[in-house]
């Protein structure tokens, strides 16, 4: 239980054209543990798709080793220029545990929803009947049992996609690899297909790998999240880390398409009430992470220090079950008040960033 | 009706329904030829098509040296004019059916003719399916066999009916030139007691006879076509 269920090692991927060279992947290593829901993020032509595809051999690796379970399906070494695969009837095998949905679904456009379920399951010790079973019992577990006659070009884009799903779950799958899943669905049909996601983690215990230039998709269902820029993961850690304290401008950016605080702050900075700040107000951001935002904190400063705080805008994600909050305030009070009241928020753990001082 | 036509017609009469040079059968020999080089330089084209495709650089089963092979085989028999190919492969065809001249000796230059058109019309045809389905179907953990036939072939299907049709029509195309061999045929009917003798009126009917022909293949494959696709 303690080995990642995923672990690639020093991962390169080079596509060598005619006269260049493109390293779509350059040495990124990742370790993923069974039951996480695995984010990775970045634009596009960051190497996410290309890093996740070396999972299940889809895309065979410049160099590195690829684990899968505790088995090492790729193995290169370096020195003496020499490449391990495992052959390629076992492979077929272990894709097989490899769950994989897409962006754009890839069904089978001439088969119906049962026969495209059914396909995943052609080379299964299930008899005949099993069979049959097993994907009536996949298509009610994603809701289309009343579609299953029905060709893909007579489905919505979110039955498509939950389609996909049961074909990615018939085997059984430990794992499952999502690659821009949501990328083409609207805002409600992305939700309900994260949630089918979430629910299939949580029940099945199944390992998600989730890439997505969708900030707002990783921050429903992560635990963990990786981002990616020109082929390296140039920041890491678990949900809450990379929400609370990104350190990569890249990963700021990401997380601000989420929350949209920056935006926030413009749009307040050219409101009258900051504008015109008085000479006793300080407009500051307060960034928490957690059971700080429990105790009535803003209350405390009038009552403690006599400092009114008003909140012009607030946003808080509830991440993992914590609550991660930013709000945007005018302090007002004398300097040494507001000094103390600032001096107690960062006591509880409240990280303060001064927009604006008043003259 | 009947002395109207006689009348009107007299070279077509002349012909006669059947013996050597009868219009049943010529029609049989456009039939015979058509279906048996169809049968055979669609199998032979179907097999390059696939190969094509499969080895391609981006294919499930890339190798640049057969790929170069089936590439140029395809090219060098597509670029030879079908008359030129007709009296080119005649020792080839003798050593294939005995005989170089004929109704079944044509069926050798016929297959060989159509084949490398065909080739190219099926790898347009599936290079149309989608790669992402492939690549599903790998993820799945699909044989290349079942990639074969139960993705390029079944995906393509429609595209496959269609291409078809185009082919078959221009092998019907053909086979009016391998009169030139003995073969026979409306073709060489429309040509040898057509043309040549000035019976304009033998000419006309055994070009309204290949064009019907042509007319029910078009209408049979835009129906399969239409019915085989469900995008």
């Amino acid at each position: 239980m303690s080995n990642p269920i995923i672990s690639l090692n020093h991962i390169d991927v080079t596509f060598y054209q005619k006269k260049r060279t493109i390293e779509a992947v350059k040495d990124v290593s990742i370790a993923i543990n069974r039951g996480d829901v695995y984010g990775i993020v970045g634009y596009s032509g960051a190497g996410k798709s290309t890093l996740v595809r070396v999972i299940n051999l889809l895309q065979e690796p410049t160099h590195g080793s690829v684990v899968v379970n505790d088995e090492t399906f790729f193995q290169s070494d370096k020195k003496a220029n020499k490449k391990t695969r495992i052959t390629t009837n076992d492979l077929r095998n272990r894709r097989r545990k490899i769950g994989m949905i897409f962006q754009h679904f890839n069904l089978l456009n001439e088969r119906t929803v049962t026969e495209n379920v059914a396909f995943a399951l052609k080379h299964s010790d299930l008899n005949a009947e099993q069979k049959k079973a097993k994907v009536a019992e996949l298509l009610a577990l994603v809701n289309l049992s009343d579609r299953a006659e029905q060709y893909p070009s007579q489905l919505s884009g979110g039955q498509k996609q939950r389609v996909s799903i049961a074909r990615a779950l018939a085997n059984d799958p430990e794992i499952l690899i999502s690659d821009e899943a949501t990328s083409a669905l609207d805002p409600k049909t992305t939700n309900q297909i994260l949630s089918l996601l979430k629910k299939l983690n949580e029940e099945l215990g199944l390992t998600i790998v989730l890439i997505t230039h969708e900030m707002q998709a990783v921050k429903e269902i992560a635990n963990k999240v990786a981002v990616m820029q020109d082929g390296e993961i140039i920041e890491r850690g678990s949900l809450l880390e990379i929400f609370a304290k990104p350190t990569q401008q890249l990963t700021k950016e990401f997380i601000e398409t989420a929350t949209n605080i920056d935006k926030a702050i413009a749009t307040i900075s050219a409101q009258p009430l900051v504008k015109n700040l008085h000479e006793n107000e300080l407009f500051i951001r307060l960034s928490y992470v957690g059971d700080t935002t429990d105790e009535p904190l803003i209350a405390s400063l009038f009552r403690d220090f006599q400092v009114t705080a008003n909140i012009l805008y607030g946003n808080v994600e509830i991440l993992q079950n914590t609550p991660v909050g930013s709000l945007l305030v005018i302090l007002s009070g004398t300097d040494d008040q507001i000094k103390a009241a600032i001096s107690t928020l960062a006591d509880h753990h409240v990280e303060i960033e001064i927009l604006k001082g008043g003259k | 009706m009947t002395q109207w036509f006689s009348d009107t017609f007299p070279n077509v009469v002349y012909q006669g329904w059947t013996g050597d040079t009868g219009w049943w059968t010529s029609i049989v020999q456009t039939l015979y030829m058509t279906f048996w080089s169809a049968i055979f330089g669609g199998l032979l084209g179907l097999i390059f098509g696939i190969g094509l495709i499969i080895t391609a650089p981006n294919g499930i089963a890339p190798n640049k040296w057969t790929f170069w092979i089936f590439d140029k085989v395809v090219s060098i028999f597509r670029a030879v004019p079908f008359i030129i190919l007709l009296a080119f492969i005649a020792p080839f065809t003798k050593l294939v059916v005995g005989t170089q001249i004929g109704t079944t000796a044509a069926l050798v230059p016929l297959a060989l003719g159509v084949f490398p058109f065909y080739a190219r019309q099926i790898q347009v045809a599936l290079s149309e399916v989608d790669s992402g389905i492939v690549e599903a179907a790998q993820a799945v953990g699909a044989s290349f066999w079942d990639i074969v036939f139960g993705v390029y072939l079944r995906e393509g299907r429609s595209e496959i009916a269609r291409v078809s049709t185009v082919t078959l029509i221009s092998l019907i195309g053909l086979t009016a030139m391998a009169g030139a061999i003995g073969a026979g045929g409306l073709g060489n009917m429309a040509i040898a007691y057509g043309y040549n003798r000035f019976a304009t009126d033998t000419t006309l009917v055994a070009t309204l006879l290949v064009l019907i022909f042509v007319l029910v293949v078009q209408l049979i494959g835009d129906y399969l076509a239409k019915k085989l696709s469900h995008k």
